[in-house]
């Protein structure tokens, strides 16, 4: 029954429309996958010594922050990881047992990247320990104890995975209880480290989690069972429609008409909506990078991009994808080009200038780090808003804006893939900032950075043309890829 | 209005479609009948430019579809759910496809109340976006959204299927109040020979890809199809 199973998935994971066209790209991300894959490892093997090195003994120490790191496992899931369900419908009405059904979709969970990249860096932590004369029984039974965990958080997404904004509480319980401990009002780590720590020192304690997890895979088990109804799980939630005109927008004609569309694009749908989520995240990535002397330099620009460029990259990378449910409707509408790019550049123009205005609050850092988000956001506008209206002209991959609603519908939005592909937008900006720091000259980096936006800001029509060019030559297999529903 | 000449559509070696010549004049209401995989709707996705002719072309009021876009001005069409954007509300699908027509919110109005009586009470103000209506519903929007912009073609692919036995009457109704203007040539495609035959000028039956019968509509069309379909 199983192999029935395996033999769907795998035939849906080669016919998807993105894979096998792009081989190329594919094998970037492999890549790029492998990449992190190592620096992982690298950190699980180097943690140890790092931590010996600053005089903290390294399991304690990891024990002490394993809370927020798992808080933040959680909310990283909440935000990305989708339920991966094969087409459950077709299976209900034949001979496949309902809880094979469920067996299977909760076993897929299980070997998701989000799982297996923890333990990357917690085998060899752990055998670093071993290595390095810890007691090999605790250590075992350390590790699972964090497995379990692990997957607990795994199915704790399965469950919550319906309740909208969640993520939003565990977000605000880090910062509290991060806050709290920074000024000595409450340590949860007080209370918490030798819990952790006892999964080592106590043999049998990590029964506890392995247990609780065993309680939660049959707690999900059942509710996804009773909920495999068409009209349960499966349902999709209707909502209850309100007709807005946006008349404001019709005073800019055909960009207007498209505006309009686009705000209801964005207001109305799960996929859409967490991008604006996304987007808002990317405002305090400068965080990392500002104020904190073992950055490079260099790097600083790279975070006045992403700052600033929240939006753009995580809207804009998909544009025409946005569309594709009814990219056949607008191919035989009386629609210029020229004005659905504008309106899509404009969309990302305004995205870009509110996330500045929102990055304002970085003036804490001073004028300057404030200043590099501002040039930031003139490349973005300049340049990048040109680039992910190019590179959308390739990227061919549906979305469904429809799905939603249910306990097993997809409605994770946010690829991983693409985010990845938008690295190459930011090097040349860094380059061009490295050689104002070559010159020892902060405002000569900036400068450059700005004039390169200036100059694509410039030749905006010459490019939009080029881009029209590639969108109409693009339209026949765009049309193809897009009829293929993920 | 139409005219086809030397189309032909091939996906790798197996050919779907090949019409060496096709007229439709101006004001003729054409109806297009023939099996599943016959050609119809690659018939319609060429005459839309949405997908590429391997030989040949199709003209459009003397424009060729897949060189110049200056068609879809007069072109209205509907051929299946991908047409409609579904988180819309059917009142806001209607005011952007006026929108893009260059129609304003009063034209727009005049037109869908001219079409109450097939919309039946479960389209407008009914506070659901068109991803939640039933498919049937869905057509319907689909079916008076090709009317915006005062078309003078007008391409349906099955615009019978899917619809309630009251609707398809009144659908019939509206097709033949269309086909009656002689500016407006309307193009329609269907599985059901009875309904095609009554509603259109001219039947042209495909099979395989090619033109098996071309027949001006008269008492006998209707058991010379049945006939010829009834293998």
């Amino acid at each position: 029954m199983i192999k029935k199973f395996i033999y769907l998935e795998w035939k849906a994971f080669t016919r998807s429309a993105s894979f096998g066209k792009n081989l190329a790209m594919k094998i970037l991300i492999g890549f790029i996958m492998l990449y992190f894959s190592l620096i992982f490892i690298a950190m699980g093997v180097g943690a140890f010594y790092i931590l010996k090195e600053m005089k903290l003994e390294p399991l304690v120490t990891v024990n002490k922050f394993l809370i927020y790191y798992f808080i933040a496992d959680l909310v990283m899931r909440l935000l990305l990881q989708s339920i991966p369900v094969l087409n459950i419908k077709p299976l209900l009405v034949l001979p496949f047992k309902r809880p094979t059904i469920v067996h299977f979709s909760l076993g897929k969970t299980a070997l998701s990247f989000f799982n297996w990249i923890h333990g990357l860096f917690f085998i060899p932590f752990s055998v670093v320990l071993f290595i390095e004369g810890y007691d090999i029984a605790g250590i075992t039974f350390w590790l699972l104890a964090i497995f379990s965990l692990i997957y607990i958080n795994n199915f704790l997404n399965i469950i919550l995975t319906n309740i909208d904004r969640l993520f939003v509480v565990f977000v605000g319980i880090a910062i509290v209880l991060g806050a709290a401990q920074y000024y000595d009002l409450f340590d949860i780590t007080a209370f918490l480290t030798p819990i952790f720590h006892g999964f080592y020192t106590i043999k049998g304690l990590f029964l506890i989690p392995f247990l609780v997890l065993i309680g939660l895979y049959i707690f999900s088990f059942r509710y996804l069972k009773d909920n495999l109804f068409i009209d349960a799980g499966l349902s999709q939630k209707v909502d209850i429609a309100t007709t807005e005109n946006l008349s404001w927008l019709n005073q800019f004609g055909t960009l207007g008409t498209f505006l309009k569309n686009d705000i209801k694009l964005i207001k109305r749908n799960k996929r859409s909506k967490t991008t604006i989520v996304m987007s808002f995240l990317f405002l305090f990535y400068g965080l990392i990078f500002f104020g904190n002397t073992h950055q490079p330099v260099a790097m600083q620009i790279f975070a006045g991009i992403f700052v600033s460029g929240g939006f753009l990259f995580v809207f804009g990378q998909f544009v025409p994808s946005w569309d594709s449910s009814y990219y056949q409707l607008m191919m035989t509408q009386n629609i210029p080009y020229r004005g659905y790019i504008t309106s899509k550049w404009w969309l990302i123009v305004i995205g870009t200038f509110v996330s500045t205005i929102l990055a304002s609050f970085y003036l804490f850092y001073g004028l300057e780090v404030y200043l590099t988000i501002v040039v930031g956001a003139i490349y973005n506008i300049g340049v990048n808003s040109h680039l992910v209206l190019l590179g959308g002209a390739f990227t061919k991959t549906p979305i469904d804006l429809n799905s939603g609603g249910g306990a097993f519908g997809d409605k994770k939005a946010f690829n991983v893939n693409a985010m990845l592909l938008s690295l190459p937008k930011i090097f040349l900006p860094v380059l061009l900032y490295g050689i104002g720091l070559y010159f020892d000259n902060k405002n000569l980096g900036l400068a450059l950075v700005a004039i390169a936006g200036i100059l694509g800001f410039v030749f905006k029509e010459k490019v939009f043309s080029l881009i029209e060019k590639i969108y109409k030559r693009e339209k026949y297999s765009t049309i193809n890829a897009y009829k293929q529903k993920s | 209005m139409i005219q086809v000449s030397q189309l032909s559509k091939k996906y790798n070696e197996t050919t779907v479609l090949n019409i060496s010549n096709l007229e439709i004049p101006k004001g003729q209401s054409f109806g297009l009948v023939g099996n599943n995989g016959a050609g119809k709707t690659t018939f319609f996705s060429l005459l839309l430019d949405l997908i590429q002719p391997t030989t040949g072309y199709i003209k459009n009021n003397d424009i060729q579809v897949n060189s110049n876009e200056n068609w879809k001005s007069f072109t209205g069409s509907f051929l299946d759910e991908s047409f409609l954007i579904g988180y819309l509300t059917p009142e806001e699908y209607f005011y952007f496809i006026g929108d893009l027509h260059h129609q304003n919110k009063a034209d727009i109005d005049v037109l869908l109340a001219k079409y109450e009586e097939f919309f039946n009470g479960e389209i407008l103000k009914n506070k659901k976006y068109l991803r939640d209506l039933s498919k049937g519903n869905q057509k319907k929007v689909g079916i008076i959204a090709t009317l915006i912009g005062n078309p003078e073609v007008i391409i349906l692919d099955e615009p019978f299927a899917n619809l309630d036995p009251t609707t398809v009457s009144r659908l019939k109704k509206i097709i033949k109040e269309l086909a009656e203007d002689p500016n407006i040539t309307v193009l329609v495609s269907s599985h059901d020979l009875q309904h095609t035959v009554e509603v259109c000028d001219r039947i042209v039956a495909l099979n395989k890809g090619e033109i098996v019968k071309d027949i001006q509509t008269s008492k006998e069309t209707l058991q010379e199809l049945e006939s010829f379909f009834a293998v």
